[in-house]
Formats: C-alpha cells, structure tokens, sequence
C-alpha cells in the first residue's frame, strides 16, 4: 500500500530525512518511534504534502501511484488520512460544515455524488458514538477553544467519517491524560480492519500498550536505525534513546 | 434571488407607472457643474421650490469646500467639470445588444452566483425584450405596502407625491453641509428611494427586490431617505451580490434614517460595484455617507455592510443616538483584493441617556488591497450610563496587502462604559493545509476560512442575503492564494 524508498527532505538547507525506506502493507499498523528532533514529524508532513519539506530524494508509491507528484487534497481524496500532532482551529466554521466539505470532496474526486444532509447526518452521528462525543460538538468551530483531548478525538472522529485506507498519526498521544488516551485508542482500534494501515508516530511506548503495533522502527537523525516487533518498543521503554545515540557513536 | 419574469415586470411597470425614464431618455446636459446645470436638474425633475433652493445652498457651500485627503485612500484627482450631472439612462441601442459582446468575466461570475439568463442580461445592460404583464408583481406589493400606509416609491416620486414628508426630513440628519461628497450629492442628487413607515406599522416584507431593480438605473448621486414613525419597524436591503457594470466612475451617495420613539430600521448593504481589472485599472469610487438618527427613545438603528466591489470604498455608516435607551449597530465585512482600497467604518454619538451602541467590523485584505478601519465612539456629556462594545478584526492573504484601524474614542460622561477588541490574523498556511488534508482544495478552503471568520456579521444579515454574500466572498477571493 505505501512504499518508501531512500526517501530524502528538506527544509531550506537543513537535511532532515537521510534515507527512509518504510513498506506498508493494507491491515497493517506500524509504529515510528523516536527521540524529539529525529525526523519523526518531518516523515509524517512530507507523507501528507506539506509544502514546507522538498523531497530531494527517493520516492513514494501509495497504491499505484507516485505519491510525492499528487496535491495534499489528491492524496486525501486517494483515501490518505494524517491525524495532526497540533489539529488548527478555524474559528467561525462549524465542524459539521467542515466534514461535509471534506466528505463531498472526496465523493467528488471519486466521481460520487454529493450525500444529502440528512444521510450524511445519519453517517457523522455513527462515527460520533465511536470517539464518546455528543452532538453539540458538531455546531462548535473547528478545534477552537477544544481541549487537547477534544481535538485529538476530533481527529479521530474524522477518520473515521473519511474512511480512509492509510492513516498516520502524528504524535495523537501527546498531552493526552490516560482516559483521553483510552479513548482515542479504542476509536482506531475499532477502525483497523484487512484493508485498512496504520503508520503510528510516536514518542512513547505508553500508546502502543493501546494500538498493538505489528511492526516498530526506531528512526534516529533521519533514519530508521532498527526495526522490529512489539518487544522493540518495550525495549525502548526500558532503555530511553540514550543507548542509540551511544550505539550511533560506536558504529562510526 | 427573484425570478426573472417578476424582475423584469417590476422594471417594465416601474418605467410604465411613472413615465419618469421615458420622459428624459432623450435629453441630457453636457458635463460641467454650475447653479444653471443644478436649475435644469431641478426643473427636468419637475421640483418644488424649496427643492431647488437646497441644492442651490449645497452647491454654494460645496464650493467652499476642499475635497477630503484624510482617508487612507489614493487616487488621481477627480475633474469635476469633467461629470455630466445629469445624464439620461443609456439608450438601449448604445449597450450591448446580447451576452455575445459582454466581457467572459463578467458572465462566468454570474452563473457562479445563479443568476438567471434574462437577469444576467439586465444587469450587463444588454436590451431586454419583455412582454409587459398588466398584473405585475410590483403593483401588487404595492398595493399591500399602501394598505397599510407605508409609502415605499423613488426619491423623485415622493418629491412630487409627498412633498410634505420630503421637506420635513431631507437633510435633517445628513444636513447639505455635511461633508464634501454629502454638499455635492445635495446638489445634484439624482434620484434614489424614499421609504415612510407610518406610526405602529411593521413592515410585512424586507424591502429588497424592488430596490435591486430600482438601483440599476439610479445613477451616480443616488439619495435615500428613511422614516420610522413612533413604533414602526422596517427591513431594508440594497445592493445586489452581482457585480454592476456602470460607467460612472464616481459614485457619491447620500443615505438618511430617521427612528422616532421604539421604532426600529435594519439597513443592510451588498456593494459589489466595479472593482476594476487586476492591475487596479478602472473601478468605482464609492464615497458614501450614510447615517441614521435615532431621534426617539428606545429606537433602534442597525447597519450591516458587506463591502466587496468598488475600487475604492469611502463610507462610515453612523448612528447618532439622541434618544434615552435607543440602540445603534454596525457590522461590517470590507473586503479588498488586488488593488481595491477600503476606508470604512462608523461613528455612533451617544447624547442621550443609556444610549448602547455596537461594533463589529471585519476586514479582509489579499492581493495588494489596503483595508482600512476607521471608527469613532464618542460619549457627550448628558450620555449617562452609555455602552459601546467595539470588536474590529482584520485577516491578511498574502504579504503584499495591508490592514490598519483607526479608532477614535471621544468620552465625556464618566459613567460610559466602553469596550474594544481588535486583533489582526493571517489566514495561515497551517489552516490551509489543514482543509487540504481533508480533501478541501486550496481556494474552497480560502473561502470556507474567511466565511468563518464573517460568520458574526453574515449572521445579522437576512437569510437570502447571506447566503448570497458568502458565495460572494468566494468568488471575490478567487486568485487571491497561489
């Protein structure tokens, strides 16, 4: 589904990803661990198309097709989710019009028509249940005055309105109590399906005890350094990133 | 929006009921300005001596008079000498003869707005055929309006008509001294709408369409008198969400609202007049001056602007609260992008007691738009227990575009209370690329942003309005973000 190859960014003249190679099959969920500066959010904006990053190298395919070359909205409409690390507010406009537009959109891109309001009222009550938040939530502006646990389960509650086939979390645990965190994981639990992927990016093992990662990268100065299971994530848990840092010193 | 059919009844009927249009098409008067040319308006019109007399005195005093530089406009001097004051409605033969000749632009921005084939036609001034109905819409709102006494007509008929009301209340709150622009209008004012609700009586309908259709043809010094009586209420819209061919390039209006005791007036403009090109080529001057009187106590006046056209927008539609307890509004949403320049704002004066007043102005800048603020609260000192509440924000799209506020607190009676906000904001490229994200594609994202960002000023806007206003929004945008 998505497959990383030597990828490379940028920013000005500052090289952040050296070289990521990452391959994701549908039903899978990874997890992307890693101390802060090491590239782990880099991954996740160039991934959704944020303009600040220049792919200098290497290459993406989502699906069949080269992701690096499509618009952030294509890659969206193509059925790629990025839940943000920071989701933004826009003040004025209510959450229930934004996912409408966003919905209609993507049926538009997919040559689809537009869902009437009552069907799609019926579709964002389901997905509302899923995440534990009642309807006045959907006449609030996008995100504004949200708390950090209501705008993470705004991220997830739409996932799961746009059902899409590759999610990537960006950091969904940060500033989360364990109730907040509870519930956030259970509503991407109850997402994971056959077709459906994961990428998990995280600083914490704490959140992979929530969403069961079948695979763990350790990314460091721009590179996954190690991959493997589950059992990696608790030894990072056990060790700090201290140990790579040591261990990076000891290769060179 | 109104069906075509009804739309263009109520133009033919209103040139069949009035013989007004016909009458002049033929003639009119070489450009230049002197007491001769302001005589010959007069008597075209058909007016009362003590018309004539007030135009005579305007234009006097608009002589010593000095154009005014202290807006945060810039332009080329404008040659009065240069306008033709009194011009007959183009001949339908000079315009465009079918949709064919009118600007792609121009007609892609209506269909985006809906608006119906024959409409479009009208509004690009393209020659119309229609079969004149002889049960037209317009009379018949007309009729129910006279029933219940309210005189709804245009300026020259309530000059003939109802002398009595025009000489009463002309100039008593835009007095012909005002201002620059105010002194010329006086003098040379074309024509316009004159609206009276009598004591007690609410008017069943916003007066909007047959303005829509009234404005086409109104010129470039239009007038606009409105009186409330004790207890009255009325509703009225004006403008149009479709951008207005016009050749006239200097638009100098004149607007007055007079609310006695516990009578309400709600005013709601769209001005979407000429922009002109992306290289600020062309465009209208819009320099308006609109006030409303809340003459009684417990009255009520409310404006609510939305100010996308025009190359240049000049206009502080003000309250003067003279009555205890009486209430004055201003929303605002100026919007300026490519070369467009906005000055806008308000004054409410506080004289009577408890007198509340409110601000809400939202100013949007793209391209190399200039946006300005310009407010004035003041508090005399008899204006025990007075309240305003200012909240002015301005939002950039891009860097080359300005936004500025000027707020002017004035405070004589210690016991006001006064409150302002301002914020500024650049519509950032994190919720840009935040709509992305879901889909949303750049320009609908621009648009959703800063319709949210209006929504406390769409909201006071009636329904159909508003919808129109946040499609406009859109459209006036459109480039604006690369």
């Amino acid at each position: 589904m998505l497959e990383v190859k030597d990828l490379k960014a940028r920013v000005e003249d500052k090289e952040i990803l050296k070289g990521i190679n990452l391959h994701v099959r549908p039903g899978e969920v990874h997890a992307i661990m890693g101390p802060n500066g090491s590239g782990k959010s880099t991954l996740a904006g160039v991934l959704a198309g944020r303009e600040t990053y220049e792919v200098s190298a290497g290459t993406v395919r989502f699906g069949d097709a080269d992701l690096i070359e499509m618009e952030p909205e294509v890659r969206a409409c193509e059925g790629l989710f990025m839940a943000f690390q920071y989701p933004v507010e826009i003040p004025g406009v209510s959450t229930i019009n934004f996912l409408k537009a966003a919905v209609n959109a993507v049926r538009k891109h997919r040559g689809q028509d537009e869902l009437d309001a009552m069907d799609f009222l019926a579709l964002v009550r389901e997905k509302l249940e899923l995440v534990n938040m009642d309807e006045s939530f959907l006449r609030r502006s996008v995100n504004a005055g949200f708390s950090g646990g209501e705008k993470k389960r705004n991220e997830v509650f739409q996932m799961a309105v746009l059902n899409p086939k590759l999610a990537i979390l960006d950091e969904t645990d940060s500033g989360l109590d364990i109730d907040a965190l509870k519930i956030v994981a259970d509503g991407v639990n109850a997402l994971r399906g056959p077709d459906r992927a994961f990428v998990v990016i995280t600083h914490y093992q704490r959140l992979l005890d929530h969403i069961v990662p079948d695979h763990v990268h350790v990314l460091h100065d721009g590179r996954i350094v190690r991959s493997g299971g589950r059992e990696l994530a608790l030894e990072l848990e056990d060790k700090g990133y201290g140990w790579l840092d040591k261990e990076m010193a000891e290769r060179a | 929006m109104k069906s075509t059919t009804e739309s263009i009844e109520q133009l033919a009927n209103r040139e069949y009921e009035w013989g007004f249009v016909t009458d002049i098409e033929s003639e009119s008067i070489p450009p230049g300005l002197d007491e001769d040319v302001i005589r010959l308006i007069s008597a075209k019109k058909k007016e009362p001596e003590f018309l004539l007399k007030w135009r005579l005195k305007a234009f006097r005093h608009w002589q010593t008079l000095k154009e005014p530089t202290w807006a945060f406009v810039k332009y080329e001097p404008i040659d009065y000498q240069a306008i033709a004051y009194y011009s007959a409605p183009k001949s339908q033969e000079d315009g465009p003869q079918s949709l064919d000749e009118v600007d792609p632009e121009l007609l892609r921005t209506y269909e985006k707005l809906g608006i119906p084939l024959e409409e479009q036609k009208m509004l690009a001034g393209v020659a119309v055929d229609a079969v004149f109905d002889s049960v037209s819409v317009a009379t018949t709102f007309k009729d129910k309006l006279a029933e219940l006494g309210i005189i709804f007509c245009s300026f020259s008929e309530a000059v003939q008509e109802h002398p009595e009301l025009v000489q009463k209340w002309l100039g008593s709150v835009v007095p012909h001294t005002d201002n620059y622009f105010a002194a010329l209008n006086a003098a040379v004012f074309s024509d316009g709408s004159f609206v009276y609700i009598p004591k007690g009586v609410r008017c069943p309908m916003e007066l909007s369409t047959y303005f829509r259709i009234n404005a086409a043809n109104t010129g470039q010094f239009e007038r606009t008198l409105i009186v409330a009586e004790e207890g009255a209420y009325v509703s009225y819209l004006e403008g149009c969400t479709a951008p207005m061919r016009d050749e006239n390039q200097l638009h100098a209006a004149v607007v007055e609202l007079v609310a006695l005791d516990d009578a309400q007036i709600k005013y709601s403009t769209v001005q979407n007049w000429y922009p002109g090109d992306k290289d600020g080529k062309g465009g209208i001057y819009n320099f308006v001056t609109k006030r409303g009187k809340c003459a009684g106590v417990n009255s009520k006046i409310s404006w609510t602007q939305v100010e996308t056209g025009s190359a240049i927008t000049w206009k502080y539609p003000s309250c003067i609260l003279q009555g205890d307890n009486s209430v004055g509004e201003f929303y605002s949403v100026a919007l300026t992008n490519n070369h467009q320049q906005a000055d806008t704002g308000t004054k409410m004066i506080h004289i009577g007691k408890n007198t509340k007043s409110t601000i809400i102005s939202k100013g949007i800048s793209a391209g190399f738009g200039q946006n300005t603020y310009r407010g004035q609260v003041k508090v005399l000192k008899g204006a025990e227990g007075a309240r305003n509440y200012s909240q002015c924000d301005s939002m950039l799209i891009g860097d080359k575009c300005g936004a500025h506020t000027f707020p002017y607190i004035d405070v004589a009676n210690p016991t006001a209370t006064l409150e302002h906000e301002a914020s500024t904001s650049k519509i950032g490229e994190d919720q840009i690329f935040y709509c992305r994200q879901r889909g949303i594609e750049t320009e609908d994202a621009v648009s959703m942003i800063v319709n949210g960002f209006c929504r406390e000023v769409f909201r006071e806007l009636p329904m159909e309005f508003a919808v129109e206003a946040q499609k406009l929004l859109g459209i006036s945008l459109e480039g604006s973000v690369g």
